[in-house]
């Protein structure tokens, strides 16, 4: 049982902390336990922070219907039109970013987006641009999608192999047109894995601050920029704990209603 | 199926886009980390060793790799033995509150890393612990051992359930069943579950920027210098990140799937 007592001390501990701590006071720029609604007053009757959490709101679900979207032809064609030696060698290749330097890959896509990148030379030599790529919210969808598309693909590529290709035979047999089987037949079957793949994204581009510093401009900033600016300038951690607990507060009710949805049997 | 109609090409021609897509950042700093200009663009300048000479010239950054080294060996030997125990866990026994137990083990990478980062400093700097490499230790074992314990339970769910009960009845001890059976079993995956929890705490970056103080790890480093201007030793450092951290991620995968497919009963 050690999982239970080390993820109870390091995991659970903390945040119940970062619950507590959200009603302590700040006096003369230290923190003084107590339990006052004041953090969680004056946090909620900004008008600057019901923006904010509305837009990241607004960012993540932008990104999430993106990236499934984007994503899809994509697990769809390694699932039913490759080799299965190839979709192993694609699944391979798509772990491998997953893992690896999130932070070093937004800073290529800087050198691509920026005002005189490579994207903005190559538009040039066609006679166009310049074109603003950086420090808005295009430049924060490309980070968001490098984040995101590789594992929304692995999600749903998983739950498309399962899929009973004898079904979708019948269904040809029955005479449903290829563009009605794959909407009537296989995303309903694949629905946990696009589902997966939907909430991660959510969960992680919700969640993700450099995205939306280093390619968005962290202005107007998200809610995980808001949290590290109150913490890192100054002593405002409680300021920054009511945040970071309105945050998980949503993430753990999306993460619920999409989860049922998925494992819901048909009526 | 395999007719090369239109419509199929298409879709190639997709799968291969989105393949660009996700490489391309990664190829592009490996260009750029041998490029000469400073400030990196096309046309491209001529081929210099010049930025990782600077960076190899500089012990700061030799001190941070030192300390993402022992960072992230320390993590993954301890997110591994933690997920071993955790998949066995919920291999071999069924118990009340199992639900609730595995919640509890899998849930930690659904939580933003910005806010895992806040609470493990303010419970850190509240316990004297924060600032310190071992602080950073204790909150990357968090993260990590999830992995751990999916790779590890993954391989668990390959095998044959009555040869542990076989060995236990053949008279060994649960401790002798679990070492001569089941680890065996298991090497693979917990060979790759080092390498992956390995590169998972190398790569992180959020949760260390909070609690790590002044000792900086590789990708505190670099997400320090990108808030200042544009420097091109980032590439190089990048470039550097990349090709460890994707040794690891491809080594691990390979042990995984190579052995994997081919059933081993060692130690009976």
């Amino acid at each position: 049982m050690p999982i239970v007592i080390w993820q109870l001390v390091f995991f659970v501990f903390p945040l119940i902390f970062l619950v507590v701590m959200s009603f302590w006071l700040v006096i003369n720029y230290r923190m003084v336990p107590g339990w006052d609604t004041v953090n969680w007053t004056k946090m909620y009757s900004k008008g600057y922070f019901w923006d904010t959490y509305w837009r990241t709101l607004a960012y993540a679900m932008i990104a999430t219907i993106t990236t499934t979207i984007l994503a899809f032809p994509c697990s769809f064609a390694l699932a039913f039109k490759v080799s299965a030696t190839l979709r192993r060698w694609a699944l391979f290749f798509l772990i491998v970013p997953f893992f690896t330097s999130y932070l070093v890959r937004i800073y290529s896509w800087q050198i691509f987006l920026n005002d005189n990148g490579i994207f903005n030379r190559m538009f040039d030599y066609l006679g166009l641009g310049p074109f603003h790529l950086l420090n808005n919210f295009f430049g924060t969808l490309v980070g968001y999608l490098t984040l995101c598309l590789p594992l929304a693909v692995v999600l749903q590529l998983i739950s498309l192999a399962n899929v009973d290709r004898n079904l979708i035979e019948a269904a040809h047999n029955l005479g449903c047109g290829r563009l009605k089987t794959v909407f009537l037949v296989i995303v309903p079957m694949a629905k946990i894995g696009i589902i997966l793949g939907a909430v991660f994204t959510f969960i992680l581009s919700f969640g993700d601050f450099v995205s939306p510093y280093y390619l968005g401009g962290s202005k107007p900033p998200t809610l995980s920029i808001l949290i590290i600016d109150t913490t890192k300038s100054g002593q405002q951690w409680p300021r920054a704990a009511v945040v970071a607990v309105t945050m998980i507060i949503t993430l753990l009710t999306i993460m619920f209603a999409s989860v049922s949805a998925a494992y819901r049997k048909k009526p | 199926m395999t007719r090369l109609s239109g419509q199929n090409l298409l879709l190639r021609g997709y799968v291969v886009l989105v393949f660009v897509f996700v490489f391309t950042p990664i190829v592009t700093s490996f260009v750029f980390s041998v490029n000469s200009d400073r400030f990196p663009t096309i046309p491209l300048g001529h081929f210099t060793t010049h930025w990782y000479e600077t960076i190899f010239a500089d012990p700061d950054i030799w001190e941070a790799f030192r300390v993402s080294a022992l960072v992230s060996v320390s993590v993954a030997t301890l997110a591994t033995f933690i997920g071993f125990c955790t998949a066995y866990t919920d291999y071999r026994y069924n118990f009340t509150g199992k639900a609730l137990y595995l919640s509890l083990a899998l849930l930690p990478p659904t939580i933003p890393l910005v806010i895992m980062g806040l609470a493990m400093l303010a419970l850190l700097a509240r316990i004297n612990m924060s600032g310190q490499i071992h602080s950073i230790v204790v909150s990357h074992v968090v993260l990590c051992a999830p992995f751990a314990m999916a790779v590890v339970r993954m391989r668990l769910a390959q095998i044959n359930p009555d040869l542990e009960p076989a060995a236990w009845n053949l008279g060994a001890s649960p401790w002798r069943a679990m070492r001569e059976v089941i680890i065996p079993f298991c090497r693979p995956a917990i060979a790759s579950a080092f390498c992956l929890t390995a590169a998972v705490s190398f790569d992180e970056f959020a949760v260390a920027w909070f609690v790590s103080g002044l000792n900086k790890t590789v990708p505190v480093m670099i997400l320090e210098i990108l808030q200042g201007n544009t420097d091109p030793q980032i590439n190089a450092i990048g470039s550097i990140v990349f090709a460890i951290s994707m040794s690891l991620v491809v080594i691990a995968q390979l042990i995984f799937f190579r052995k994997a497919s081919a059933p081993t009963t060692t130690g009976i």
